[in-house]
């Protein structure tokens, strides 16, 4: 048999991605990284490094990231919440999630943005349970009917409750990462399992440029040591934050997720970290940050690349769009950033779901999105041979008559090498016709109805669900709120 | 060089944002004992109302014109210690306390606005990024300024805009100050929800906005 080929996008030469990096640590060395954070300055000033603590500039030298890329792991495991269904994100393997942390959500009814509240992140969750192409969840929406000092944790509450998908989160304060390790630790049964078979992301977004605050290095610090995967979100806007060169952008892109990588070893050697990233083309005419612009996904490509040249795991914010309702663009920018980030083999790809520069969340495009999902599934699966011969056995006695349709190999197979799409459109144009002509956004609405009634919430059992309370309660408590809302 | 050419040359210089050229213009124009106000109302201004018009037209996109405007900053720099000297007060259209609000970075927006109402002819205190809401309101006092500027990139953070209002109200001093809001998160029905004066969704739309609530 021929071995099937797992078709890739490559948009850099060797030495292109060499040249790249090595002015990566010629920035980090000589011009040095703004790191806001206390304990990190100490980690590197212990590891030899030249630091001012006035100004939390500290130069780091090659020989100390490169020793720290050898510690971090090349491909990092997660776990679903029962702990029996692996995760391998590292290789070319992808993993979609929804877009995270939307401050609105489109009402489908409406066509208006609103404020999302409980009921919305609960019934967001339950389907994001559902969708077979998207593998992880995340903390997708903040619901404005909690008190802000507990909204980072309370949407890993509910995530946690709803769906067993391993989660892509982070922190918005400091205090928060405590209480939320908590939370995922009382799901597994201590801070050792959770360690050994770890359930959730953490993102942690450098300040562009070249700055790390205080808040995001203390999550790649408290994710280390907690044995938690920590995802690398750089994100220069060209000509804005970084220069206006998608090269050069790729430059402190890997200067900021460098510094990242050994943030993350001096805190706990060999901890998981994943190469990620947020950058966007700048819009020079609206100072907006397209996510669905082809330079954003071939900036996002290009980082990719660099990281798994630089041997580590890969993420990206892609598979999403600019559009603000679900129209023709939110469909062909979603399409393309999928495939692209599916041919480019990054692991961890941050999007469906999502519309208008990553703000707004749309129940109905994730189902949407789920199909894309599954089409550039297919095509990173390739052509595959299938049988030996191909077809010349089926062509035995060969007539006009033949039919395809009744052959065992059609039967055998057609699953396999095909897709049926339940909301995109395939049927006659009388048939489409006869069912109302109903846009996609409709056909995806009725779908987001149809598998909320029929997939029962699966919760965690009992005696977990009364503990992720209790965490979640104490932590209220202590920053006084003692009501939260209804979960049904 | 005649007073035309030079008026005409300063002109151009700020539309295609030739920094040291508007300085050295700036000089000569110094040297040759004109009347600053002259070259500023009839050099600078029309210099950069041509670059607000190019924007409008679509022509120009914003490294064009935050180059004019910087430009702009570094001419009338240069002119300034002059003014002072013949105690010449220069019309200003208005000043503004302009600052990214608490626990919120992004200070690229807010960078633009600033730069825009300087170059407009505001004078401008620019407050930097994650400022306190009390610092917003205690400088405008300090300052005797017109109106206050509140940017937030962060849903997070735009919170602050509203608590900015409030702390205004408070203080009886809602009205006394206007204010503008901005930033991604921020739109109209926010800035008419929690109070705001106005609301700009660009640079450009900002400085109209100053404009209107200066009565200009």
């Amino acid at each position: 048999m021929v071995k099937t080929i797992r078709p890739k996008l490559e948009l850099l030469s060797r030495r292109f991605i060499e040249k790249i990096v090595d002015e990566a640590y010629e920035i980090l060395d000589k011009q040095g990284i703004f790191v806001e954070n206390k304990e990190a300055l100490k980690l590197f000033s212990e590891a030899g490094m030249k630091v001012d603590r006035k100004t939390h500039r500290v130069h780091l030298k090659r020989r100390l990231v490169e020793k720290c890329l050898a510690a971090a792991p090349s491909v990092v495991k997660l776990y679903d919440r029962t702990g029996e269904k692996e995760y391998t994100v590292g290789g070319d393997e992808v993993h979609f999630d929804p877009g995270s942390t939307a401050v609105t959500i489109l009402d489908h009814k409406t066509l208006e943005q609103r404020k999302p509240a409980t009921k919305d992140l609960v019934a967001f969750s339950r389907l994001t349970e559902c969708l077979d192409n998207i593998h992880f969840q995340s903390t997708s929406l903040i619901s404005f009917d909690v008190p802000s000092p507990i909204a980072d944790i309370y949407r890993l509450y509910i995530g946690l409750l709803y769906s067993r998908k391993p989660i892509v989160t982070g922190t918005f304060r400091v205090e928060s990462f405590r209480p939320m390790k908590d939370l995922l630790a009382a799901v597994r049964g201590g801070d050792k399992e959770l360690a050994a078979k770890p359930l959730a992301i953490f993102d942690a977004c450098p300040s562009p440029p070249l700055k790390w605050s205080n808040l995001t290095t203390q999550s790649l610090i408290d994710s280390a040591r907690a044995g938690l995967p920590s995802e690398l979100i750089s994100m220069g806007m060209t000509g804005a934050t970084s220069l206006v060169t998608i090269s050069g952008t790729l430059v402190q892109h890997v200067a900021e997720n460098l510094c990242g990588v050994a943030i993350v070893q001096l805190a706990k050697k060999g901890a998981p970290v994943i190469f990620g990233g947020s950058p966007s083309s700048f819009d020079m005419r609206r100072g907006t940050t397209p996510m669905g612009a082809m330079e954003t996904m071939m900036i996002d490509a290009g980082y990719a690349q660099i990281g798994k040249y630089l041997n580590l795991p890969t993420h990206a914010y892609m598979a999403l769009s600019d559009a603000k309702t679900n129209d023709a663009q939110a469909g062909f920018e979603t399409g393309l950033g999928a495939v692209i980030g599916a041919l480019a083999g990054i692991n961890v790809i941050s999007g469906p779901g999502m519309l208008d520069f990553e703000t707004c969340q749309s129940p109905e495009k994730l189902v949407m999105d789920d199909e894309i999902c599954g089409m550039a599934y297919r095509l990173i699966s390739g052509i595959a041979q299938r049988e030996d011969p191909i077809a010349t056995d089926k062509f035995e006695g060969f007539t006009p008559e033949t039919q395809f349709l009744s052959m065992p190999h059609t039967k055998k197979w057609y699953r396999m090498e095909h897709s049926y799409p339940v909301i995109a459109d395939r049927d006659t144009y009388d048939a489409w016709v006869g069912l109302g002509r109903k846009p996609i956004a409709e056909r995806a609405s009725e779908h987001v109805d149809k598998l909320l009634r029929t997939h029962l919430p699966v919760l965690p059992d009992e005696d977990a669900r009364k503990e992720l309370t209790r965490i979640l309660m104490a932590y209220a408590k202590a920053n006084g709120i003692t009501a939260l809302p209804e979960l049904s | 060089m005649k007073k035309e050419e030079l008026l005409a040359g300063i002109e151009k210089a700020i539309i295609e944002g030739r920094k040291s050229e508007a300085e050295d213009l700036a000089r000569e124009a110094i040297k040759a004992k004109l009347d600053l106000t002259e070259v500023i109302e009839k050099g600078y201004v029309p210099g950069i109302q041509k670059v607000g018009d190019l924007w409008e037209k679509g022509d120009y996109f914003l490294p064009e014109l935050i180059t004019s405007a910087e430009c702009m900053k570094a001419a009338m720099a240069v002119l300034q210690p002059e003014l002072d000297k013949a105690n010449i007060k220069t019309k200003s259209k208005g000043k503004a306390v302009i600052g990214t609000v608490e626990g919120d970075i992004h200070d690229i927006g807010k960078n633009l606005v600033a730069s825009m109402l300087s170059a407009n002819g505001f004078d401008v205190v620019d407050l930097g990024a994650d400022v306190k809401i009390e610092k917003f309101v205690e400088k405008a006092e300090e300052t005797k300024a017109d109106f206050i500027c509140l940017s937030a990139l962060l849903t997070t953070t735009m919170l602050g805009q509203r608590k900015a209002i409030e702390l205004l109200k408070q203080r009886n001093l809602y009205g006394k100050f206007k204010v503008l809001v901005g930033g991604a998160p921020a739109s109209q029905k926010w800035a008419d929800e929690i109070g705001a004066d106005g609301y700009a969704e660009n640079a450009m739309l900002a400085v109209k906005a100053a404009k209107r609530i200066m009565g200009a």
